[in-house]
């Protein structure tokens, strides 16, 4: 029956849709989509189930654990096929117990194993973060180097769609102000794969922010991509567009949105350049600082709340570094400041759309027409 | 209640009569400190089981292991007790939480296990940690945040660890290190070891949920470990009676077998431990109550007569005292004399003013280790001082 089901998932499908999961808004199109169809493509859901497969197959001591990682294929299929391959010592279902099983996957780290926790979405890590912070983040350092600890915790995060408010929070900036912890964002495929891989290699723990409304999502990857060594840097932005006017930093979904946004701003004679920060914690506040040394304006964009977000540390570390160079404020574009609601025209006001990065950055550029009375 | 205690102890006048009918000839004490010859002897308190079978109550020692616990209890109630002083004056800052009276829990356990063996316990880690083969001097380096320190002063009272002897530390999330515990014994049984995790944690610590959680992973995938309760019957202020509804702590593990012990018999912890072991290695998690009492208040901060009275505390320390328990079955099987005896609580009590001499002499962490170990690979990304501009470092 098994074997069934995994035929009908099929291979480097796109589709949504798997199993009788909620429907969801389809996200718009990738601006990568456009090529040739010579290259080669991978969906993030297959980028995240190789990766994990390869380093499961190179180091016994990587083990998968949470809920329905196992029998059920993964909650998000992120896992499908692994539970069979590695069988049930290295794939392990947990209760629904988020505090017990996180602790057991860092008390399993302590001892030199390699865990891969997964929420389910890192809504229910709340229910862990003592473990995340008390005792994965802090341990090495309390313990002056004796107890490392080589964990991954990994899962959706942030918005999906319609899911209300307890299902959609954004955690990047709360595990980002953590020391001892390292927060990824992938956005294409070519992140979701390199960034794991370096995530499971990492000896110290790393939260690894996946989306799911990314998962069925194609990009195309390059040859080396595909190469069971690929890995990427932590704490090393991508420029994903060059440009020389203004600075826009997103990471994760909103990368789309920016690289959308930086199309129209292109029609307008404005030429944005994209960093897809790839890394919240560490930030790369050198690729940042220099884009904006030679664009002079800054816009951040992120989905998770605005107060104390990640677009305030960046505007920080701007201020501080490049103050000379900023010829505009630093804007911030972030979800909205209230819980998720549910009402599909709410959802859409609450979360970051095309319109409000372009807005944000005429206005950094001093090309929207003023809030106050006409000249 | 912990006032009825008192009465219902019956340390045994058993303890005054030997099994075996060893030579009544005395021995001197460095020869007893080498004798292996078997004695017999019989726990103060039989076990008492929840969901499987009692530990027998007759235990053989020797000598060697008499005088070796006795010596090592004393250590640690010599070192506690200078903790306390070094508190007092202000050497020792932040949190200081004293084990002594709880002495018989670490050494009964080091007794039935091995290094290779884990232990990890909650914040009142001293004496866990010296049972494990820490030093006296990395002890009070580490108390008054010296370089010397078994965390080079990073880590403080509550962060002890010593991986290489399987001792995790040494956590202050009350309950936190329990799922961690089951977790090092996931790891053990992966790694098919063959060994197992102590867990301790205390009747106030017994109550949390993710306990529970890690009780039901434990048993669902048959993990080597041993959850330990050391009920001292106070969770800091507040009495068992008045935190828990059922304070069987033994019995909570409901499909998980359990087994009350008599925490301040050296030799019932041994026994119970050497039980524990074999039980977790066969069939998965098992649960200790160590019935035992701390003479110190929760915490220096703590004078510990608020919330139990004088007479209790004196009461235990008459009747129920570990080190008195092995002082009396000594002298009982003519192990060594009482001079001979108080000749090594001397030694013990040199050992400890000498580590503390030396520890003074250690130098505190040099700034620049603000920034060390906060990663094991920190990608030469740059961290901050609170005036940015003033201090950052380049993190390794």
């Amino acid at each position: 029956m098994l074997g069934i089901i995994r035929q009908k998932l099929g291979a480097g499908s796109s589709s949504a849709t798997m199993l009788g999961q909620l429907q969801r808004i389809r996200p718009a199109a990738s601006a990568l989509r456009s090529f040739s169809s010579s290259a080669k493509e991978m969906t993030v859901r297959d980028a995240l189930n190789s990766a994990l497969d390869e380093e499961m197959s190179a180091d016994p001591k990587v083990f998968l654990m949470g809920e329905e990682v196992g029998e059920y294929q993964g909650a998000y299929k992120i896992t499908k096929g692994l539970l069979d391959k590695y069988g049930p010592e290295r794939v392990l279902d947990t209760p629904i117990t988020e505090a017990g099983f996180t602790g057991i996957g860092v008390g399993a780290a302590y001892y030199g194993l390699k865990p891969v926790v997964e929420f389910m979405t890192f809504n229910f890590s709340m229910q862990a973060i003592d473990h995340i912070i008390n005792s994965a983040a802090k341990s090495n350092y309390m313990s002056a180097g004796q107890i490392n600890v080589p964990i991954v915790f990994r899962g959706p995060n942030g918005a999906a769609a319609g899911v209300g408010a307890q299902h959609s929070q954004c955690y990047a900036a709360w595990f980002a102000a953590v020391p001892g912890l390292k927060v990824l964002a992938p956005y294409s495929s070519e992140d979701a794969r390199g960034l794991l891989k370096a995530a499971i290699r990492d000896p110290d723990p790393v939260v690894f922010l996946e989306n799911e409304l990314l998962y069925g999502e194609s990009f195309p990857v390059s040859a080396e991509v595909f190469d069971s060594s690929f890995c990427l840097p932590i704490g090393k932005a991508k420029i994903e567009r060059e440009g020389k006017d203004i600075t826009i930093t997103a990471f994760s979904k909103m990368v789309g949105y920016a690289l959308q946004a930086a199309e129209i701003l292109a029609k307008e004679g404005i030429n944005a350049e994209v960093i897809n920060l790839r890394s919240i914690r560490p930030l790369d506040r050198a690729t940042i600082n220099t884009s904006v040394r030679k664009t002079n304006r800054l816009i951040t964009v992120e989905e998770g709340f605005p107060q104390h977000g990640v677009g305030a540390e960046i505007c920080a570390s701007v201020v501080e570094e490049s103050f000379g160079y900023l010829d505009a404020p630093v804007e911030r574009v972030a979800g909205a400041d209230v819980p998720m609601p549910y009402a599909a025209n709410l959802e859409r006001l609450a979360v970051p759309q095309i319109e409000d990065i372009v807005r944000a950055a005429k206005r950094a550029c001093y090309r929207s027409v003023p809030l106050a009375a006409s000249a | 209640m912990a006032l009825s205690r008192l009465s219902s102890s019956a340390p045994g006048s058993n303890l005054l009569k030997p099994l075996t009918s060893a030579p009544s000839l005395r021995r001197s004490f460095s020869a007893a400190a080498d004798d292996s010859t078997p004695i017999t002897i019989e726990t103060s308190l039989p076990f008492t089981s929840h969901v499987c079978d009692v530990p027998s109550r007759t235990v053989e020692t020797s000598p060697k292991e008499l005088m070796k616990f006795f010596r090592d209890m004393a250590l640690m109630r010599r070192m506690e007790i200078a903790a306390d002083s070094l508190y007092k004056s202000k050497l020792i800052r932040g949190f200081c939480h004293l084990y002594d009276g709880q002495e018989a829990v670490a050494i009964g356990m080091e007794a039935a296990i091995t290094k290779k063996d884990c232990i990890i316990t909650a914040y009142r880690d001293h004496c866990t940690f010296l049972g494990r083969g820490g030093t006296l001097l990395q002890v009070f380096s580490e108390l008054m945040g010296r370089q010397g320190g078994c965390s080079k002063g990073k880590g403080g009272s509550m962060h002890f660890y010593k991986k290489d002897s399987g001792f995790y530390g040494g956590h202050g999330i009350v309950g936190a290190q329990v799922p961690l515990g089951c977790g090092l014994a996931f790891a053990q049984k992966y790694s098919k070891d063959e060994t197992v995790t102590f867990a301790l944690y205390g009747d106030g610590a017994a109550n949390q949920g993710q306990l529970f959680e890690a009780l039901n992973i434990s048993a669902l995938w048959d993990l080597p470990a041993i959850l330990v309760c050391e009920n001292n019957h106070y969770g800091m202020g507040t009495a068992e009676w008045r935190a828990a509804k059922s304070p069987a702590y033994y019995k909570r593990g409901d499909y998980v077998p359990g087994l009350k012990v008599d925490g301040m018999d050296v030799f019932a912890v041994k026994q119970a431990c050497k039980f524990a072991k074999e039980h977790a290695l066969k069939n998965g998690p098992i649960i200790l109550e160590m019935d035992t009492y701390r003479y110190h208040g929760h915490s220096m901060s703590d004078p510990g007569s608020t919330y139990r009275t004088r007479d209790e505390i004196s009461g235990v320390r008459q009747e129920r005292d570990p080190i008195e328990r092995i002082r009396k079955l000594i002298f009982a099987h003519d192990i060594a004399t009482e001079k001979e005896l108080k000749d090594i609580e001397k030694e013990m009590r040199k050992e400890v003013d000498e580590a503390i001499a030396q520890a003074k002499e250690s130098p505190m962490p040099d700034p620049s280790e603000l920034f060390t170990n906060v990663y094991v690979k920190g990608y030469g990304v740059e961290s901050y001082g609170p005036d940015r501009k003033e201090v950052r470092a380049v993190l390794p």
